[in-house]
């Protein structure tokens, strides 16, 4: 068990220095300069190249902002003058984390309900239910949801406020079309590996023992199905993560997805920068978690494969 | 004792027993005619062909040019003039969806077949042939597997500017990564397989084995998965085009279409819808073929119906 841990914390920082790496170098290669207002005498010019290092070489500039990284320090804002990227972080994760959260906890609860549900009602009304919600999800890209969401209960039936986040009133429709996606595919999935429990030995022992059916769900089913699910609970937070960036230009949050997709519109390259380094960080320490969650709950890996 | 000539077997015709019964169907055949029997798989390739015909020919057979701005019909409804209505600037509709369909139908078609090309080829290699080579490429793919391909595509994208050439090439970039890793594993589980062990010792060459007896096996769920990742290639161009990357104006793709339809949303709603409607329709048809092909081209459920 400890070797498989440290076998995927290597792995992760492994990963995290690559992609940092690329990151850095993508972004300088990319065209145009930040200093671009004419007004400023050559002189100025200068200066300001000198104070954010952009005299030195590629390699410097490069062992510098990784010295930089491990101090915690993602470096200042080209367009928001005077702010540094920290400080746009720590103003704007909080609001996509609390979506995320949200839209996270939304799709796999009802995922997994309307999952179970449909396969242990095979074929009726419900089954089918859960089939429209997995085609709707898989076919329908997260901005075009938001649009039809902020439409029909925003606009025309004036349920939800359109916009803005200021209250739980506000978090519902954004929350939902962030989760659809996610919730379809969790339900698809939890259903199509309940139906494969189901026939499996142990469920007919359970069942000859003279269990009630609800028990035999709770205990032996779900316990076994939910295994699959687990396996993509890491790029669901990932898809979670890029359903932010549009969700929340939609409805006008002020998270870290409306900056990001700002910023690049802006070209201030040092924010992009420092945010997709912190989206980076962010999702490959989530990938660790489950790895590591995962390797606690299945007896396979836990007993240890040599 | 009772002579062996006075035995006759009844029940059994031994010339019938020897001719074949139904005609014999090629692989291709006999997924061809599961998936004509499979309806969501049949409806799904049926749209898709009528929205490429469509992609093809509208344009050219539409009175109005895609470009060509109207301003005594902006924001029109869908009307026998124009028959999804016009936009903010009154250019046709109609035009501008299927124009959008020629984009966005070519970059997902494009982009997912050089994934599935540069991954088979990689994985292949790298499953056939193991070692070193194996190693360092899985290594490599193993870091890059972790990294957000979304990412990753929006930075290539921003390095090479707007376009359907930068967008292809930002989606290849690291698209094949998934193809690359299912490749290498068919193809390690194959080469171990007693068809291809016979094929070595009988002094096949490494090159024969590959197009005659590897090749064959693979090919099916490669078509399946090709299938399976257009859409997820036209979502991702509709994603950029979206945030402000992907392609420039004039030209449009849906992504671009259903971002302009937004900004809208409020006075005149058919601007999203049809965008909408047709990203819709379309990845639903991708994804029931890919499930159609899945079944059809399995070689397990070969024979049955």
């Amino acid at each position: 068990m400890a070797k498989y841990i440290l076998k995927r914390v290597i792995a992760a920082i492994l990963t995290l220095l690559a992609l940092i790496t690329i990151v850095f170098f993508l972004v300088r290669l990319m065209p145009g300069e930040p200093f671009t207002n004419p007004k400023l005498p050559p002189i100025v010019l200068e200066n300001l190249r000198k104070y954010y290092g952009f005299d030195k070489p590629l390699w410097q500039q490069y062992l510098q902002y990784m010295g930089n990284l491990l101090k915690g320090d993602f470096g200042y804002s080209f367009h928001y003058t005077n702010k540094t990227v920290n400080y746009i972080i720590s103003q704007t994760f909080p609001f996509s984390a609390d979506l995320g959260i949200r839209a996270l906890c939304l799709a796999i609860s009802f995922g997994l309900v309307l999952g179970i549900l449909a396969a242990r009602k095979r074929g009726t009304k419900i089954d089918f239910f859960c089939v429209i919600v997995a085609i709707i999800g898989t076919s329908m890209p997260d901005f075009i949801i938001g649009a039809c969401l902020q439409y029909f209960f925003g606009i025309k039936w004036g349920l939800f406020p359109v916009a803005k986040y200021q209250g739980f009133k506000y978090t519902i429709l954004p929350a939902c079309a962030l989760s659809f996606y996610t919730l379809a595919h969790v339900s698809r999935i939890m259903r199509a590996s309940m139906l494969e429990v189901t026939t499996q030995d142990y469920i007919k022992t359970a069942r000859s023992k003279g269990l009630s059916e609800l028990r035999i769900t709770t205990k032996h089913q779900i316990r076994n199905a939910i295994m699959p699910v687990m396996t993509i609970l890491g790029p669901t937070v990932a898809a979670v993560l890029t359903g932010t960036f549009v969700i929340e230009s939609i409805f006008a949050i002020p998270g870290m997805g409306k900056y990001y997709v700002e910023s690049v519109s802006n070209d201030d390259y040092s924010l992009i920068l420092g945010m997709t380094v912190f989206y980076g960080i962010f999702l490959v320490l989530c990938n660790l978690i489950v790895d590591i969650m995962y390797g606690i709950a299945d007896p396979r890996v836990r007993i240890g494969k040599k | 004792m009772i002579a062996q000539e006075k035995f006759v077997i009844k029940g059994k015709n031994t010339e019938k027993m020897e001719s074949i019964s139904r005609p014999s169907l090629s692989f291709w055949q006999d997924a061809w005619r599961r998936l004509r029997k499979n309806r969501a798989a049949f409806i799904g390739l049926c749209i898709l062909t009528l929205y490429v015909i469509l992609a093809i020919f509208a344009p050219i057979l539409s009175k109005y040019s895609y470009t060509a701005m109207d301003a005594h019909a902006m924001n029109a409804r869908p009307s026998l003039a124009h028959w999804l209505g016009t936009d903010s600037t009154g250019r046709d509709q109609w035009v501008r969806v299927w124009m959008g369909a020629r984009v966005s139908l070519s970059i997902g078609l494009l982009a997912a077949v050089i994934n599935m090309c540069v991954g088979a080829v990689i994985g292949g290699l790298c499953g056939f042939y193991g070692g070193k080579l194996d190693m360092i490429v899985m290594r490599i793919v193993d870091i890059l597997y972790g990294i957000p391909s979304l990412i990753i595509t929006i930075l290539v994208m921003m390095v090479l500017g707007k376009g359907i050439g930068p967008l292809v090439v930002a989606m290849c970039v690291v698209g094949w990564i998934g193809t690359c890793r299912f490749v290498r594993g068919e193809v390690y589980r194959l080469k171990e397989q007693e068809f291809v062990m016979a094929a070595k010792v009988l002094g096949v060459s490494d090159f024969v084995i590959i197009i005659r007896h590897i090749i064959p096996n693979i090919v099916g769920m490669l078509v399946t998965n090709l299938c399976m990742a257009i859409p997820g290639a036209i979502f991702q161009e509709a994603f950029l085009s979206y945030i402000g990357l992907g392609i420039a104006p004039p030209n449009c793709s849906w992504g671009v279409l259903a971002k302009e339809g937004i900004a809208y949303l409020r006075i005149h709603p058919h601007e999203i819808f049809w965008p909408a409607f047709f990203i819709c329709t379309t990845m639903l048809a991708l994804n029931l073929l890919g499930d159609g092909l899945r079944d059809a081209l399995d070689p397990k459920l070969r024979g049955t119906e």
